[in-house]
């Protein structure tokens, strides 16, 4: 292990660090924390200038209940539930049969189309806004969930298809070629046999991908404009022009949208992590 | 039978393939060679297009706006290389195994699972010249308030700033579990030569973090020219365009001007840069895969 561990040094120092990560971690989220402390205050607070300190009268109820009778909040928090969720069944369906494909399969082109895939996950969004935006229109879907859906699903499509094709590289060849001379056929291969052995990569590709477009901005604002459609990031940033100064508010949404993912991550960090970092271990 | 079987073995991979590679080239690989196209035609994104030409390159050059974007993107990309650094010293100072430090570490990877437009508020906040913590801190020295996100020297650093603390908790992750895969025998063999602290990280750590490090660097290039939802939440490109980015501009160019064509000139030139990069992984992936 490195550094060496602090078990093996001084009293003093065990103690110094022990305390100090629990101060570099305050300090780290000393923003976020003022935006949670905020949405808990009351407007007098505000008006007062107190935003950093403690609440004087704690208004967390209050302000969240505000939050989702007064404005659209819990609509766009549906709306983002309504379209991330599909994209991301879409995304890591088609990527599993794509990198399957890929990782198994000897043919020609087999590379090229690989390198397309992950040459597209690192293109500029901008370079596939107006044509994006404008098919998405001639189909009917501009302002639609679906219109947002297809896209995530094509976009995220090169990343997983990375990510799954390098794990199924992984799988041992012989017991898709013991199943291939029993006489199985390749698409029974791919349900009885392949798809058991990536549950794990499922996982962490979902886990991850939903916090991807849980959180994206650009296309919620290029594809969608009503607040019938529009995810909470596109939300909290319309919310925000018309809050100004309420300070209050703009926190307690901003917790709401963050929430989700977080959530997701603490329940599945460990999936999340091997997610991220697959590439990172090898390669 | 058997004839079956590897005539299946043909196809069967196309068929696996068809929909992703469907979707994938209406959405992203046509659209690119579509934008190519389209800069070289003025069009307002609805009626008529003309073909220009180079013109809308030409114009670009001679574009302060785009020039300031330009050198806000590069900007980015040098500071934004600070983070694989500082995420492996947190990496570093996080890697023990006390009491609570898994939790600690899940919260330091905090900023990077929350949205950015949510960072964007966070730190629209910190850096308010009224009550922002920034400035209660600069008081505390003494110094004078600044307004960062409305001085135009300061602005983009600002941003940048605030991009950089998701992207610090990325490339910590990533180093936290290269610092979890290190080979204890090397480690161990190091100790007994007498390597430690510096000579050991130098030596003996750091080019076994080479994977994670490579995923950093690549992420954060990425990251940088992406740079899009923190300048459109803090300061939709302003003051006066001084914190523009080329992913901002093209936007703004295309959506609130009118000019389409004008603006898939400017996605193609952030597309040409960012192509450096892409070919670069491509070819460290490529070449990894061959060996």
């Amino acid at each position: 292990m490195f550094p060496t561990p602090v078990e093996q040094k001084s009293l003093p120092f065990n103690i110094s660090y022990r305390v100090a990560i629990w101060l570099a971690l305050f300090l780290w989220l000393l923003p976020l924390l003022a935006v949670l402390l905020t949405s808990a205050r009351s407007t007098a607070d505000l008006n007062a200038g107190n935003y950093w300190g403690i609440p004087t009268q704690w208004m967390f109820l209050e302000n969240y209940t505000l939050v989702f009778t007064q404005t659209p909040m819990l609509r766009y928090l549906l709306n983002s539930l309504i379209i991330t969720l599909p994209a991301v069944i879409g995304a890591v369906a088609l990527s599993t049969l794509a990198g399957y494909a890929l990782a198994k399969f000897k043919f020609r082109g087999r590379i090229g189309l690989f390198a397309a895939f992950i040459a597209g996950n690192f293109v500029p969004f901008q370079i596939l806004m107006i044509p994006v935006r404008n098919l998405t229109i001639d189909m009917g879907l501009y302002d639609t969930a679906s219109g947002l859906i297809l896209f995530h699903i094509a976009f995220q499509t090169g990343f997983c298809t990375l990510f799954m094709r390098n794990f199924i590289i992984g799988l041992p060849d012989e017991l898709i070629e013991a199943a291939r001379v029993e006489g199985v056929s390749e698409w029974q291969i791919f349900c009885h046999i392949v798809l058991p052995l990536v549950r794990p990569a499922l996982a962490a590709l979902s886990v991850l991908i939903f916090t991807f477009i849980w959180n994206d901005y650009f296309w919620a604002l290029v594809l969608v404009q009503s607040d019938e459609v529009r995810p909470i990031t596109a939300g909290i940033s319309a919310l925000k022009g018309q809050w100004l100064a309420s300070w209050q508010l703009i926190s307690a949404g901003s917790i709401i949208a963050a929430l989700p993912p977080v959530i997701l991550f603490f329940a599945m960090q460990r999936h999340f992590i091997a997610g991220l970092t697959l590439g990172a271990t090898k390669g | 039978m058997q004839k079956m079987q590897s005539r299946q073995q043909q196809w069967m991979p196309f068929l696996f393939l068809t929909p992703a590679v469907i979707l994938f080239s209406v959405y992203v690989i046509f659209p690119i060679i579509q934008s190519i196209w389209l800069s070289f035609f003025e069009w307002d994104g609805l009626g008529e297009k003309t073909f220009v030409g180079f013109s809308n390159y030409f114009e670009l050059f001679t574009d302060d706006q785009f020039w300031t974007a330009l050198v806000n993107n590069i900007y980015w990309l040098i500071f934004f290389m600070l983070a694989p650094p500082i995420g492996l010293l947190l990496a570093l100072f996080l890697n023990q195994k006390v009491m609570g430090i898994r939790f600690v570490k899940a919260m330091f990877f905090f900023p990077f699972v929350i949205s950015q437009v949510v960072v964007g508020l966070v730190f629209s906040w910190f850096y308010d010249p009224s009550f922002g913590l920034f400035n209660k801190v600069l008081g505390l020295f003494g110094a004078e308030p600044i307004a960062v996100l409305s001085d135009e020297n300061w602005v983009t650093f600002g941003i940048i700033v605030a991009g950089l603390w998701p992207q610090i908790a990325y490339c910590m992750i990533l180093y936290l579990t290269g610092l979890n895969n290190l080979s204890p025998d090397q480690i161990e063999a190091a100790r007994l030569d007498g390597a430690h602290g510096w000579k050991m990280l130098r030596h003996v750590i750091l080019p076994q973090l080479k994977p994670a490090t490579f995923i950093a660097i690549v992420v954060t290039v990425i990251g940088a020219l992406r740079s899009f939802d923190l300048v459109a939440t803090m300061t939709s490109g302003g003051p006066f365009g001084s914190s523009s980015v080329l992913a901002y501009f093209m936007y703004e160019q295309s959506i609130f001007n009118y000019r389409a064509g004008y603006g898939a000139a400017i996605a193609t030139i952030l597309f040409l840069i960012m192509d450096v990069y892409i070919a670069y992984f491509l070819w460290r992936m490529l070449k990894s895969e061959k060996a």
